[in-house]
Order: C-alpha cells, then structure tokens, then sequence
C-alpha cells in the first residue's frame, strides 16, 4: 500500500510539474509546444461586491496596489448581478514556457503573485480580512510529504487563476 | 495539547501537538466537548486522498463551548455553547450567498490543489487534508474556528450535545441530500447507506413527506437501527433483490429520489466490487462508485440522483447511457450546512430528528485510535466512536 501511495505522490507530482510549465493548466496550450513565446494573460476573480465599493476612493485595496507600474488592472461590472470582475496581467514580458516554468518552479513568476494578490484582494472586499492558514502547523516534515509542503506553501500562489 | 494526528496509512495516533492561535479577527477558539468518526475520515486513514501530511489532526464534525473570540466576532460570547459546520464558509461571496456554503470563495487557504483537480476550488472544511485548506481538525482539545459568526451555531438551551452534535456534519448532509435531490410529498425514496448520513438522509425524506423510503446496506445493524429509530424500510443487498424489491414497493417505477450516502470505498457482493477494488489499489481509478451505480440505474425515468458520498476524482465505469437515456438529474455536494443547521437544531428541540443512537461507542479521546479501529472495520456494531476530549 504504501508503495501505491508513493507511486500516486509521484504521479500528483509529475502533473503538478506539467502544470506549472503550462500556463493554461495543463489544457490546448501544452500541445503548442514549450519554446513558444506566450503574452501574458489576463488573471480575473469575481468579487461580490458592487463597483461603488471597489473603486469607491479610487484606491486598490492593498495586495492589488503592491503589484505597482508592473501589471495593468481592468475592472467590469459582472454579468448577471453578480458583482465587479477584477481582471490584472502583466504590462509586458511575453516568456516561453520553459522560462516561466523555471521561473514558477522557483517562486520567483510573476503571475504567481498576481494570482495571491487577486485572491486576497478578493477576500478582503469581501470579508475584511485575508483568511491564514491555521499556525503554528501540528504537521511534521518527512521525504514523502516534502512535494505536498511545497505545493501547499504556493496556495494561493498557484491554480488556474 | 492532545490531539489524534494521522500518521501515515492506517495509522493514527494521541500526540501532543501545539494549542490552536487566533489567526483572524472573526476566528474564535472552541474547546472541543464531543467530536465524533466520520466514514469520509475513513478515506484520508486509507491514504485514498492523497494530500495529508504525518500530524495532521483529523476530526470534522463536533461540538463545544467558545473560548476566546476575536474583535470581529459578533454573535457569539466566550461560554456559549456551540455547534460548528464542518465547512468553513465566509458567507460573503457569491457561492455563501446562493447558500451554496460548502463552495466558498474564501474558505480554502490551499485553492491551488483542488483548483488543479476539479477545476474550481471548494471551501475549507477541518482535519481535511492540504486540498481542503489544512485546517486542523477537531479530534483534539481545542479548535480554531474561522468566519466563527458564519460557522458556528448556539445550541438551543433543550437541546442535548448528544443530539446538537450530528447537526455539525451528518444531518445537514442527510437533509441537503433530500432537498436538494428534490424530494417531494408522495415521493419513493431509496437511499444507499446505512450510515449516519444515510440515515439522516431518510430521516429528512420523511419529514420532506415521503411516502416510503427504502435504506440499503449489508449490515443489519444498521439497518435495524433505521428500522427501529427512523421507521424506514430496509434491503440488504447481500440478502435480498434489491432491484426486484425496489420495482414491486414503487409499483414497477422506480424510486423517485435515488440517495447515495456511501462513497469512494463502496462496497458490493458481486464481481464487481473486486473489478473496483483491484483497479483502486492500483490507482486506475480513485474511487469506487458501485453505489452511484446502482442508484443511477435503479432510478426512475425521468428522477432524480444525489450523490453525497465523498468522492476524490476518477471513476470507471460509470453509467452515463442510463443517466442521458432515462433524463435523469444527476447532483451532488459537500454539505452546505450552514443554510440548514438553524432549522436542524429547532427539529433537535421539538424532538423531529433524533441522533443520540448514532453514537453507538463514546470514549475518551485517548481511545481514539481504538474507536476508528472500531468504526472503519465496524466493530461491535459500530455506527459511529464519539471522543470527548475532557474525559
């Protein structure tokens, strides 16, 4: 059994893998091969909030406005009543896969911190508060649930966002 | 503190681990009084979800007193005593607001997991696993409770904490299965599962005005129990015909409402479950739907199917001519309990929907491992091990 569960470890591992030198989450986009320069794309949340609220004062709330010159920032009303869409991409830097997976792999892409600051901005308007995760941890570290701490350090960081 | 942390693969432990922190201004801190098994527990023991880490603490469904409230709490004191939904819900974003609870925006701190998975994140729930937020879980003495004004609910003063205590996960389960699965006076009604949540699941059919509802298992036990406490009919399927039962009491038709409370480690007396079994084991499916199986083909033209077993990912096999061909609606969730504790607990006082026979064994929490040795291999009639921490 436990054989069985490091062979799926492995295989979790080897799509996150695959999914982080594929920007489109590992759909279409991987079959256009890995050299290909990609433009960056627009990340977007919904917030159920309604424009007033959000551009009210015309300031970004705090995780947005620390992305600064190098990312433009659209809003639009939601369709159906449904609140403000929050859309934001990078102003430029068009990056081949294997760059940006490097760069994702590393903690250093910028989309990873575009993807952080729509999440926390999101529950910030929301709720008021961006939610932690429960600390000090009661997990402890071992080889096999070292590729799990890494995925989950990135929580917010990652995804289809 | 003391806490039952997972280990490793069917192999759970009492530890100490570090007490529960304030971490958000709408967090409270709840000192855990009965915390109880959940078969989904059995799932993350058996290593069948693969994000849990060695000392996480496990436990979902519980009840306590609230400890300390952060500034932004509103509804509840220190002193009261509380029930708490497994899901943790901001009730806030679109999702909370369409009592679409266990969908929450905001609840998971880990989206990226489950984003990856199933393609949109679902909220956070306790002691379930890095795909559902890693919050810590409630078999231990004390619990951080997130969005407290949201997920937490003061138990009426007649209500018992034996009683309040299944209104945390089991019974608002059972009850989403039935309305959501569109349960309707007059309405034949099968449910597989003669667990807790299966039982509930009838429960809330009945009271939804069901004409007959029909819980399946192989254990008699249980469906004594349903019998006896619920008033239901029974099938045992390694006894009886469960098709050719289930035409002759819907008079040829088929339930009307099709209930699937088992889950991912579904059992069967045919064939069958070893097919699922071995291709589980070698992870070419995750899961085994011999349950939803039955339910979709045993279901009326035209009814309605409710999955509330948990399920991971991947299934094999699955009977998608019989769901397009015969129309039927096919819906599942995790529990959105927050839309139907307040209602539950007011059933809970007027004596509507009983729990306290569910919790057949109550032990100390450092009889922890012992009470899931018992429930996951169904040990002394076992429906479900209730720990009390303060014991």
């Amino acid at each position: 059994m436990r054989g069985l569960i490091k062979a799926a470890a492995v295989a979790v591992v080897g799509m996150a893998v695959r999914r982080l030198v594929s920007p489109g989450g590992g759909d279409g986009r991987w079959q256009r091969g890995p050299l290909v320069r990609r433009h960056p794309r627009w990340h977007v949340v919904t917030v159920n909030r309604s424009t007033d609220d959000v551009v009210r004062g015309k300031r970004l709330p705090e995780p947005l406005a620390g992305l600064g010159e190098a990312v433009e920032i659209r809003f639009r009303r939601a369709a159906g009543d449904r609140g403000i869409e929050l859309a934001v991409r990078l102003r430029d830097g068009d990056r081949s896969a294997v760059i940006a997976g490097i760069e994702r792999l590393s903690g250093r892409d910028p989309d990873q911190a575009i993807r952080a600051a729509l999440r926390e901005a999101k529950q910030l308007l929301e709720t008021g508060e961006v939610l932690h995760p429960d600390y000090p941890p009661t997990t402890e570290s071992t080889a096999v649930n070292r590729p799990l701490q890494l995925a989950t350090r990135q929580g917010r960081r990652e995804g289809r966002l | 503190m003391k806490a039952l942390v997972w280990q490793g693969v069917n192999e759970v432990a009492v530890s100490r681990v570090p007490d529960p922190q304030m971490r958000n201004e709408q967090d409270a801190i709840v000192r855990v009084r009965k915390t109880v098994t959940c078969g989904s527990d059995l799932h993350l023991l058996g290593g069948y979800i693969p994000f849990m880490q060695r000392g996480d603490v496990l436990g979902h469904e519980f009840l306590g007193e609230v400890v300390e409230v952060g500034p932004q709490v509103r509804r509840h004191k220190v002193g009261d005593r509380v029930v708490v939904c497994s899901f943790i819900s901001c009730g806030r974003c679109w999702y909370c607001q369409q009592e679409l609870f266990s969908l929450c925006d905001n609840g998971n701190t880990n989206p990226a997991i489950t984003e990856s998975a199933w393609g949109f994140a679902s909220g956070g729930c306790y002691g379930y696993s890095h795909a559902l937020g890693g919050f810590a879980g409630s078999h231990a003495e004390y619990i951080r409770v997130p969005y407290a004004d949201q997920g937490a609910f003061t138990v009426p003063d007649g209500v018992s904490d034996e009683r309040a205590l299944f209104a945390s996960d089991a019974a608002p389960t059972g009850w989403m299965g039935a309305d959501l699965g569109g349960v309707k006076p007059g309405d034949v009604v099968a449910v597989w599962g003669a667990g807790a949540v299966g039982q509930m699941a009838a429960r809330a059919a009945t009271l939804l005005g069901a004409e007959r509802v029909i819980v399946i298992d192989r254990l008699d036990n249980r469906l004594r129990m349903a019998q006896t406490h619920l008033g239901v009919e029974t099938l045992n399927y390694q006894t009886q015909d469960v098709g050719g039962e289930l035409l002759e009491r819907s008079g040829g038709r088929g339930p009307d409402v099709c209930i699937e409370a088992v889950g991912m480690e579904s059992h069967s007396s045919g064939p069958q479950f070893w097919y699922d079994q071995i291709k589980q084991q070698l992870r070419l499916e995750s899961d085994r739907p011999i349950a939803a199986r039955a339910a979709i083909y045993h279901c009326r033209k035209g009814g309605s199917v409710f999955l509330l077993g948990v399920y991971a990912g991947l299934v094999d096999k699955f009977p998608l001519g019989a769901l397009m061909n015969k129309g039927l609606t096919l819906r599942g969730a995790q529990q959105h309990g927050h839309r139907y504790i307040p209602m539950l607990l007011e059933r809970m006082a007027r004596g509507e929907l009983v729990t306290e026979h569910l919790a057949t064994h109550t032990m100390s929490l450092d009889e922890a491992p012992r009470g899931y040795d018992m429930f996951k291999n169904k040990h002394d009639g076992c429906v479900r091990a209730v720990f009390e921490p303060a014991a």
